[in-house]
């Protein structure tokens, strides 16, 4: 190349035509998450849960009572499609807010950990635009993390136990395809369930540039939550606290469909995201990138 | 404000007024007036914690600055950001990559960054950005076997993803052999060939001096000295240096031909008689003519340039203290 026809100052604009739609950025975001090792790591202790349990149950020679253990194990035995959803309540309060607490804490303060966030704000990829797809991220690992843990329970269940109509809470009896449709429902409540969660702990990573700081304090806020949520002189702030319906898809195993705590759940939820993406967006927008 | 009312700044690539960030009570970065004209190959010198790197964040809107205005390629920052940063590429403060991937996936996703960054073209430019800091042999090593050096051409090589018209290289040569130095040197040299803008930071100035046409020199946040290289050498003053057995004869002829000679002898090596050339309309040849009809037995004579070290020295400090 010559410098002879270039001045400096009549040099044509490389950024002239708007190409690019912008998506590459989501499709990156989501491919470094799900090409990290602890990702997949923590799928597979996720897939692992329903799978403990099952075998579990299947080597003890001792029959529940009905009621006793975690919700629904009693009726494993008698269907395998309720691995999945013990699975669940056995996952819900502590593991699967761990590992929300893990990716969601990572979100920026990864970034900002190993220096990469400075590049990717020079590049320019837009404050606004990367919080946002760093919780879409995010979000799609909450989907990901509660299907694994549906379907590793519907297969081991099908492995292990019989398999056949499901008798609900309300007594009624509904088909197999059916009861994996409600499964499927399961999972989404508790997606949307940790919906909230997740947008804490990218709150409180745009605070750090500690990843694993924020990893825990996104943790601690969780048991917290649930701590709150079992004392009975603060039952005024129960329906407020984003934990307080975690357990609640079990209307979702009624006849007929109950989506009343799918609603109240989804509401709390996104309050949750409105307050906390608010206090995000307001801290990293001004935020010195001095990792 | 139009842009007629600004003529100046249609020829800087960037202009700062007053620039200042502070830490709390510290200081960092304190009130300077930066001027790069547009074409030319900067040098940001000052040593460690002179406030080099906070002004950069500064510039590339990473960080806010307490007071003052930035101008970058025309465009006020950090308002303009998105116009601007598209047409600069950048490396602050050391490489940065996910070690967990490769080399050629660090750059495509860093390039996916840039919403403007065309896709189709990105594996080919990412290759071609490789293969000009020489890391093509190891494009698909995950990024945790790089050595220091290789990550720093790694960052180099992600500052030249696109055709941009600024270069902003904080310490681009940090942890590079001097074979490695060399070869940033000549690739600052074709950019700017090419009428790329190059903004380059160093502590050390023998590594940048060869390449720059202008230099802006940083002590304790302040600019305390910023031109041309040759305006900024001109300060200094040219040495006649005399190796010479016969020091005392040396020292009698010089003073009377009205030049201020000091004697003295280095360990190792013959005695040596210097003296400034300034203030004196004695060429250097006339000098030798001189000293050898005066009977001095001449061993060497040199005509030392001032040299833009001593110069850097003298503004900023020797030594390892850190001002701040």
């Amino acid at each position: 190349m010559s410098s002879s026809e270039a001045l400096p100052g009549e040099r044509p604009s490389v950024v002239s035509s708007r190409h690019g739609s912008g998506w590459s950025l989501l499709a990156s975001e989501i491919s470094v998450l799900f090409r990290r090792r602890r990702t997949w790591a923590m799928l597979v202790a996720v897939a692992l849960i329903p799978i403990l349990l099952a075998v579990a149950v299947r080597l003890s020679s001792e029959a529940l009572d009905p009621g006793e253990g975690p919700p629904f194990l009693d009726r494993v035995t008698q269907n395998g499609l309720f691995v999945g959803f013990t699975a669940m309540v056995v996952a819900i309060p502590l593991f699967l807010p761990l590992t929300i607490g893990v990716v969601a804490g990572d979100t920026v303060a990864g970034e900002a950990g190993l220096g990469t966030l400075r590049y990717l704000l020079v590049a320019p990829a837009g404050r606004v635009r990367l919080l946002r797809v760093k919780y879409a991220g995010a979000a799609l690992f909450c989907l990901v993390a509660t299907l694994t843990l549906t379907v590793s329970g519907a297969i081991i269940g099908a492995a292990l136990f019989p398999i056949g109509p499901v008798t609900l809470l309300s007594g009624d009896t509904i088909s197999v395809s059916e009861s994996l449709a409600r499964s499927l429902l399961v999972a989404a409540y508790v997606t949307v369930s940790l919906l909230g969660l997740s947008m804490i702990g990218l709150f409180i990573s745009t605070l750090t540039d500690v990843p694993v700081g924020a990893m825990a304090a996104t943790i601690v806020v969780s048991v917290v939550a649930q701590i709150l949520d079992v004392i009975p002189q603060l039952s005024w702030l129960h329906p407020w606290l984003f934990s307080h319906y975690w357990l609640g898809f079990a209307d979702l195993l009624r006849q007929p469909l109950d989506l009343g705590s799918f609603g109240q759940n989804a509401i709390v939820q996104l309050g949750y995201l409105t307050v906390f993406g608010a206090l995000a967006y307001s801290r990293f927008v001004t935020k010195d990138i001095l990792s | 404000m139009t842009p007629a009312l600004t003529p100046p700044t249609r020829s800087l690539a960037i202009e700062s007024r007053g620039l200042t960030k502070r830490f709390g009570s510290q200081t960092a970065v304190n009130g300077i007036d930066l001027a790069v004209p547009r074409g030319s190959v900067f040098g940001f010198l000052g040593p460690n914690g002179s406030g080099k790197t906070t002004t950069i964040r500064m510039l590339l809107a990473l960080s806010q600055a307490t007071s003052g205005t930035i101008t970058v390629l025309g465009r006020s920052m950090p308002a303009g950001l998105h116009d601007v940063l598209p047409r600069v590429g950048a490396l602050v403060e050391g490489p940065a990559f996910y070690p967990f991937l490769s080399g050629a996936a660090n750059l495509r996703r860093l390039d996916t960054a840039d919403r403007h960054a065309p896709g189709a073209t990105r594996r080919a430019r990412v290759q071609l950005a490789l293969d000009r800091v020489g890391l093509t042999h190891a494009a698909d090593k995950k990024v945790h076997a790089y050595s220091l050096g290789m990550k720093q051409r790694l960052g180099i090589a992600n500052a030249l993803l696109l055709p941009r018209e600024l270069l902003i290289l904080d310490e681009p040569t940090n942890g590079l052999d001097p074979q490695g130095t060399r070869e940033v040197r000549s690739l600052v040299r074709s950019l700017a060939a090419e009428g790329t803008t190059v903004f380059v930071s160093s502590h050390l100035l023998a590594e940048v001096e060869q390449v720059c046409t202008h230099a802006a020199v940083m002590s304790a946040g302040s600019i305390v000295a910023q031109g041309t290289l040759a305006a900024l050498r001109a300060v200094g003053e040219t040495l006649i240096r005399v190796r010479t057995p016969d020091t005392a004869g040396a020292v009698r002829v010089l003073t009377h031909l009205g030049l201020t000679p000091q004697a003295g002898s280095p360990d190792d090596g013959d005695p040596m008689v210097t003296a400034p050339l300034v203030g004196t309309s004695w060429l250097p040849e006339a000098i030798v003519t001189a000293l050898v009809a005066g009977g001095v037995r001449i061993r060497g004579f040199a005509i030392e340039e001032p040299s833009l070290e001593e110069r850097f020295v003298a503004l900023t400090g020797e030594g390892f203290d850190v001002v701040q």
